[in-house]
């Protein structure tokens, strides 16, 4: 039941101390209710008020962050209630069952997608290193070293103990995530998640037994965990996805309340299109992490796009920065609209004004597009200059 | 505490739309769960797949000019287009009716669709120029044309909508398209206005409006939505229309589908950027709440039934 923001209210000091990074008690206590910050941040609470109000009040998903990715710390099921908070982040699988010239061959590709889009960075952000049951723990050791050498966060996939401490030790110095729990192994594995300061992937048959395993690991105090939807159909990866995510947002469910990793190399089964459809799906779909085979900039140049728009806030239109303007001169364009996907019932207008869809171009958010107005209706010329400018 | 599963189903549900006649008519909507959403409850019709064929034979890519190599007109083409067997409906697109372009006479459009229905079974949609007084003519005199092949208009627009409720709605009881710019209010609005004018809410397809992924898509994403959530939780029956997205269109015009090789090295054919472009974005439009989407590429329909396939 979600605490209303008077009766966390009323359990603050009230001194407007400021020293938990706002101005009053009261905007705390609705910031606390909101799910917007933890009770925790004000250092004057009583411990009895910390006790009560933790549990209640605390986000419906944990936020956590790999190297410098962040993960979770979503509240809304669709962007338009309220903004997704962290954007899906990809992954290319790299196994040890695979052969040493497949292993460098995977590896090698991955650097290739490297570009700009609208003044964010576009690449593979993580390497995920899959362990086959019938390698030994020294390949899958060598093999991590391998992939470590690509300077990227890695998830390590892996549910024999002695792979994992083998994985993790040739790891060392990078940023990972143990993708190991299981159902025989749980105990053991949070135990070299822990060690390694990283997340740990939690898998099981099914969403009933998955919540189980969750339960149990948070009873013996481990809940830095990622849910891995599984591997099994495209369906099922899919039905996982959405009702786990459903449940902590929308159920109140707080044991589903993490991220989660999805696998989509092994359902694609080598269909390149299929990955891309499903790449975009996990992505549409509550995917933290999403996994594939491979990320070629066919695949890529769509999806980072569609990362890119799903996860912009609602609330907050891209703003031109205040100060120069560099007017840098490309042939005789001059800069005059924000450099932003441009809205789809003003294109026509747009392009008939001769406005560019060169969203891929590296931009300074600060270079505006022409725009001949003399082509365009005045209905949307006040349109343009309520959304794109302001 | 054990996880129970909470499925989201509604009492409310999506109208179903029939399109075509006989063994190969086709039904859109129907559902009373999310779109995509088939561990809820399950889901009847499945999204449908059309393709998009255009009257002008200048194809986007190379692919595209091989696989409709010796059809020089649009019925040999959408004829091509119809033995596919994962496309569910043919949407015969009249560009070349454009009057800023080749200003095909309406009469010649009619002839078209007529030749066009004569060699195509699965269900027919018709798309116009853009252009709304000589869509509004146009989809009129088609209407008349191919009466009783229960074809989809699409559509009608703010500016043009009495016309076109009128003229193929009501005259010869087609199914009417209701096409607005990503905005939840104008869509509603719309349809309000058609059914006004004597179409039942049964008989209306809406287009809230389509984007290429990265194109300003989170209108898209957000619109649809929204739509679906009024239909099904709020039960609004001026929004319970199946939403059909024509994608096709937007994709194969964009810089990551049409950039050449030659001009950027490591981005590979621009074949597979476009089929891969067209695929994400219809991928997105399904599983926000499209109950249809309108694709060009053949590989592009093939991974999307496949994916379907896979979900339903």
């Amino acid at each position: 039941m979600a605490l209303k923001g008077l009766d966390i209210f009323k359990l603050t000091p009230k001194t407007n101390c400021k020293d938990c990074g706002n101005p009053t008690c009261m905007a705390f206590a609705m910031k606390v209710a909101s799910g917007a910050i933890p009770i925790e941040k004000c250092p004057h609470m009583s411990e009895a008020a910390l006790s009560t109000l933790s549990e209640a009040t605390a986000p419906p998903m944990k936020s956590y962050k790999v190297g410098d990715l962040a993960l979770g710390g979503e509240t809304v099921l669709s962007r338009h209630e309220k903004t997704l908070v962290s954007k899906t982040l990809y992954a290319v699988q790299v196994c040890d069952c695979m052969d040493e010239a497949k292993q460098d061959a995977v590896l090698a590709a991955i650097p290739a997608v490297d570009y700009e889009r609208i003044s964010e960075r576009m690449y593979v952000e993580m390497v995920y290193v899959r362990h086959s049951s019938d390698k030994s723990a020294a390949d899958y050791a060598a093999l991590v070293t391998k992939a470590k050498a690509l300077g990227r966060p890695m998830v390590l996939s892996c549910t024999d103990v002695e792979a994992m401490k083998a994985g993790v030790e040739a790891a060392a110095g990078c940023s990972i995530i143990v993708n190991g729990a299981d159902a025989g192994n749980f105990a053991d594995m949070s135990a070299i998640a822990a060690g390694a300061k990283a997340l740990l992937g939690v898998r099981a048959e099914s969403l009933e037994q998955l919540h189980e395993l969750v339960e149990k690991l948070e009873a013996a105090g481990n809940k830095n965990l990622i849910l891995d939807v599984g591997e099994a159909s495209v369906k099922d990866a899919y039905a996982n996805a959405v009702q786990i995510r459903r449940a902590a947002l929308k159920d109140g469910d707080r044991t589903f309340g993490y991220p989660s990793i999805v696998n989509v190399a092994g359902l694609a089964n080598g269909d390149a299109h299929l990955e891309a459809a499903l790449l975009s799906l996990f992505t549409c779909k509550y995917g933290s992490i999403v996994v594939c085979s491979e990320m070629t900039y066919a695949k890529a140049l769509p999806l980072y796009g569609l990362r890119q728009n799903i996860f912009t806030d609602p609330q907050k239109p891209m703003k031109v920065a205040p100060g120069h303007l560099s007017h840098q001169r490309r042939g005789r364009e001059q800069p005059l609209l924000p450099d932003r996907g441009l809205r789809p019932d003003l294109l026509p207008g747009l392009r008939r004004a001769g406005a560019q869809q060169d969203a891929c171009e590296p931009a300074d958010h600060r270079r505006l597009r022409h725009v001949r107005s003399d082509r365009l209706g005045r209905r949307q010329v006040l349109q343009l200059l309520h959304q794109e400018v302001l | 505490m054990p996880f129970a599963k909470k499925p989201q189903v509604f009492s409310a549900k999506i109208n179903e739309l029939t399109l075509g006649t006989g063994d190969k008519a086709t039904t859109l909507g129907g559902q009373n769960v999310f779109n995509l959403y088939a561990f809820d409850a399950p889901i009847a019709n499945r999204p449908k797949l059309g393709i998009d064929v255009s009257d002008d034979p200048e194809q986007p890519s190379e692919g595209l000019k091989e696989f409709y190599a010796g059809c020089d007109t649009l019925a040999a083409r959408a004829k091509k287009a119809a033995e596919l067997e994962n496309v569910d409906f043919v949407c015969i697109r009249f560009d070349l009716a454009d009057p800023n372009g080749a200003n095909k006479s309406v009469e010649d459009c009619v002839a078209d669709a007529k030749a066009v229905a004569e060699v195509v079974d699965k269900p027919i949609v018709v798309a116009g120029c853009k252009n709304t007084d000589k869509d509004s003519d146009l989809f009129a005199k088609v209407s008349e044309a191919l009466q009783g092949k229960n074809i989809l208009v699409l559509s009608a627009k703010e500016e043009d909508y009495k016309a076109v409720a009128a003229g193929a709605g009501m005259a010869y009881g087609q199914k009417v398209g209701a096409e607005s710019a990503v905005d939840i209010n104008l869509a509603k609005q719309l349809n309000v206005l058609i059914t006004q004018m004597g179409v039942s809410g049964q008989n209306i397809a809406m287009n809230i409006g389509s984007a290429a992924a990265g194109y300003g898509f989170e209108y898209v994403v957000s619109t649809l939505e929204r739509v679906k959530a009024a239909a099904l939780s709020q039960n609004d029956n001026t929004l319970q229309m199946p939403i059909i997205t024509p994608v096709g269109i937007e994709t194969w015009g964009v810089k990551e589908s049409t950039a050449p090789e030659e001009e950027n090295p490591g981005w590979g054919s621009a074949e597979e950027r476009g089929i891969d472009m067209e695929v994400e974005t219809a991928t997105a439009c399904l599983a926000y709440g499209s109950d249809a989407v309108i694709l060009k590429h053949p590989a592009s329909i093939d991974t999307l039934a496949r994916l379907v396939a896979a979900l339903m």
